[in-house]
């Protein structure tokens, strides 16, 4: 049975049936409903969790590196600058493998402050050792969640994920949603057994310093474990296809009538949702187009993007972010990828920056400018 | 007054042949708190000169389950320990110490501890104060006496060091609530008794141990231990409790020792003139008398 509930409301869910032990919170908007729904759960007796109020995001995920260490399956959620507060231990949550799982409610950056809806804050975070998937719905949202601890506590992975859905635009949506049983979800993501913990009866050292003769080992560890994670990612995807009959692409990537397509838009987020009716719409005038809607950010899945990219004639890569002095991230990204490469015109857009509408005329118009030099900005 | 040094616990919990400079007054502060914790505890360290000297990988001077995650965050990480205890029912079982310095305590780490504290979280923390960012080669901190050269706060031909006082963390800790005691390296069974104390608390407990730095306050390494005992009996360092925000005095020096000894003994203190030193006795005094008028009319922090 399908129930019409906010995305956010749909992430507290999921993290309600994955019952984490410890979650740590705080607000900022548009991230709080997330919390505000856990808060529910738990003070209602639906959850029994610890909630740690703490006093800012940068003690949040240092309680959930602490919660996490002592044996204990952890969720928190933020957005913008809170996420931008948490950078420096970021770092220390996939260097210490603790694979918590983290929504992030997609906000602009500070200044000028502005409460909504861009990629800035996960994409600025993208080189500290987290797996980012970005999420189109709230169904998407709820079952990506529960993918995100099933796919961190893997052995082979042990990272930690970050849920990304663009803020409002996505967050305080209302959707129909199908909402899992306990049972089922149970049975698809198995109680956390970390190999070690914080125990008095084995006591290890966690966080010891490396010096530079061991430094590149521990940072290799983690970046076998980033790109092992591909595979997990898809298997996770086609196992929950399996249990719960929907999936999202193979998990990394989605494509959308992009078999025989000749141009694609590309891009994270709900945006793919606009640009699925701007494809049908091309197709009706002739135009072959199709969308490649990048799931994980990272890792990046440069194997799945080249099948998924052959034949094309060019690619409009839509960026909700920027980085300042070159381009957007995920069109440096596809470049990179197709550097010495025979392979489609790849023309870079910024977009819906800020909260800025991305509409159907702006995403036409990427794909009828493709063959035009430069990044070019939808206003 | 007799210590009974035969009640420590006999088991090393921290190693030796860890990195500390010789004479380092935080290792002794650590092997002591951690006899005083026993076996069934988890340590949290913030970075510092402490996290450094013990771990370097694949090394470890820790004999007990033991996590590091930053400088400012000990005290958040230990609230999420805390909390992942008492969720698996483990909680009266295992005690949870932070060992943090005085930078990641005074300063960087004050907000994470002063949440952690408000939520009532249930930790010790040993906040081990050397006086200065020690790790980072010798930088003036919150916790940094008036006048001492640092080589951030130099003893300039027009400043003299630092320039403010250190800033009052037991009070501050104490007005949150928490059971507050100061101690020093020099008197081991009052601080142990103190750290045994502040692990029974159900809550959070702050502890403050005066923990020499030979390299810090340029002195002989020799001098740890006889630096710190000078500190208290010229008043410096005070020993007290602070339990549900009574001050509780635990000895007096039983002499009366100026200040000037105190700090000619150092060479991060050779620059003061008769003037400073004149001011920081005058200080003391009044601090001292502060703590006993604190403790005779017993108001509440
Ligand atoms: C966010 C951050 N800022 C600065 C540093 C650099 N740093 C590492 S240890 C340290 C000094 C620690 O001083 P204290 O807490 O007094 O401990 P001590 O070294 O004296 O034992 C500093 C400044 C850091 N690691 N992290
Ligand atoms: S610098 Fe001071 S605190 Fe650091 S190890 Fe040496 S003696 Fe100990
Ligand atoms: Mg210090």
């Amino acid at each position: 049975m399908k129930n019409i509930v906010q995305a956010s409301e749909a992430v507290a869910i999921a993290v309600k049936l994955c019952s984490p032990g410890v979650i740590p919170i705080y607000p900022i908007t548009p991230q709080t409903v997330i919390v505000e729904r856990i808060a529910d759960f738990v003070n209602d007796g639906e959850l029994n969790a610890e909630l740690i109020h703490t006093e800012s995001e940068h003690s949040s995920i240092s309680a959930a590196l602490g919660a996490q260490a002592a044996g204990v399956r952890t969720f928190t959620a933020t957005a913008s600058q809170g996420l931008a507060l948490m950078h420096e231990v970021l770092f220390i949550v996939s260097g210490m493998r603790m694979p918590v799982v983290m929504a992030v409610a997609n906000r602009a950056l500070s200044a000028p402050i502005n409460i909504w809806n861009d990629h800035q804050d996960s994409v600025s975070e993208r080189d500290s050792g987290w797996i980012q998937l970005y999420v189109e719905s709230a169904q998407e949202a709820l079952d990506t969640v529960i993918q995100g601890f099933r796919i961190g506590e893997n052995k082979d992975v042990l990272l930690p994920a970050m849920v990304c859905l663009d803020g409002f635009t996505l967050s305080h949506v209302y959707e129909p949603v199908e909402i899992p049983s306990k049972k089922e979800v149970e049975r698809f993501l198995p109680r956390f057994r970390p190999a070690y913990t914080l125990d008095p009866k084995k006591p290890v050292t966690m966080g010891a310093i490396g010096f530079p003769d061991t430094y590149m080992e521990f940072r290799s560890e983690v970046q076998k474990a980033m790109l092992r994670s591909s595979a997990i990612i898809k298997k996770t995807n086609s196992d929950f296809r399996k249990s719960f009959k929907r999936g999202y692409g193979n998990g990394l990537i989605e494509g959308y009538r992009i078999s025989d397509a000749d141009y694609a838009i590309m891009a994270m987020g709900t945006v793919c949702g606009t640009a699925r009716v701007v494809v049908d719409e091309l197709r009706k005038n002739g135009i072959k187009a199709g969308l490649i809607k990048v799931k994980a950010f990272r890792p990046f899945p440069s194997a799945e993007i080249l099948a998924a990219a052959k034949g094309l004639k060019g690619i409009a890569v839509i960026d909700r972010n920027i980085s300042l002095g070159y381009e957007g991230a995920l069109c440096s990204e596809l470049r990179s990828l197709f550097y010495s490469r025979k392979g489609p015109v790849i023309k870079g857009y910024i977009a819906g920056l800020g909260g800025r509408d991305i509409t159907p005329a702006h995403l036409k118009k990427a794909i009828k400018n493709i063959g035009k030099k430069g990044t070019e900005w939808l206003f | 007054m007799e210590e009974k040094i035969c009640e420590i616990d006999s088991e090393e919990y921290f190693a030796p042949g860890h990195r500390a400079c010789a004479g380092c007054g935080a290792a002794i502060a650590v092997r002591h708190a951690l006899k005083a914790a026993g076996k069934e505890v988890i340590v949290v360290n913030a970075t510092g000169c402490l996290e450094v000297f013990s771990t370097p990988y694949p090394e470890t001077a820790w004999r007990v389950p033991w996590i590091h995650g930053a400088f400012e965050n000990a005290a958040a990480i230990a609230s999420g320990i805390d909390r992942a205890l008492k969720h698996m029912g483990k909680r009266d079982k295992i005690n949870v110490l932070v060992f943090g310095g005085d930078g990641g305590t005074f300063d960087i780490g004050f907000q994470a501890l002063s949440g952690a504290t408000e939520r009532g979280d249930n930790f010790c923390y040993v906040c081990y104060d050397n006086n200065a960012y020690m790790n980072t080669g010798i930088q003036r901190s919150g916790a940094t006496p008036k006048f001492a050269a640092t080589t951030t706060s130099p003893a300039g031909k027009k400043v003299h060091g630092k320039t403010e006082y250190k800033k009052p963390m037991p009070l501050i800790m104490a007005a949150h609530g928490a059971y507050v005691a100061t101690a020093n390296i020099a008197f081991p069974m009052d601080f142990i008794s103190k750290v045994k104390k502040g692990l029974e608390f159900r809550g959070p407990a702050y502890i403050q141990v005066y923990a020499s730095c030979p390299r810090g306050w340029r002195i002989d390494s020799s001098m740890t231990v006889e630096i710190a005992k000078m500190a208290f009996e010229a008043r410096v360092t005070p020993l007290y409790e602070i339990e549900k925000g009574i001050v509780a005095i635990s000895r007096k020096p039983q002499k009366h020792v100026p200040v000037s000894e105190y700090l000619k003994a150092q060479g991060r203190f050779k620059h003061l003139n008769e003037a400073e030193i004149k001011e920081l006795q005058e200080n003391i005094d009044k601090e001292w008398d502060r703590l006993l008028k604190l403790e005779e009319t017993k108001i509440m922090i």
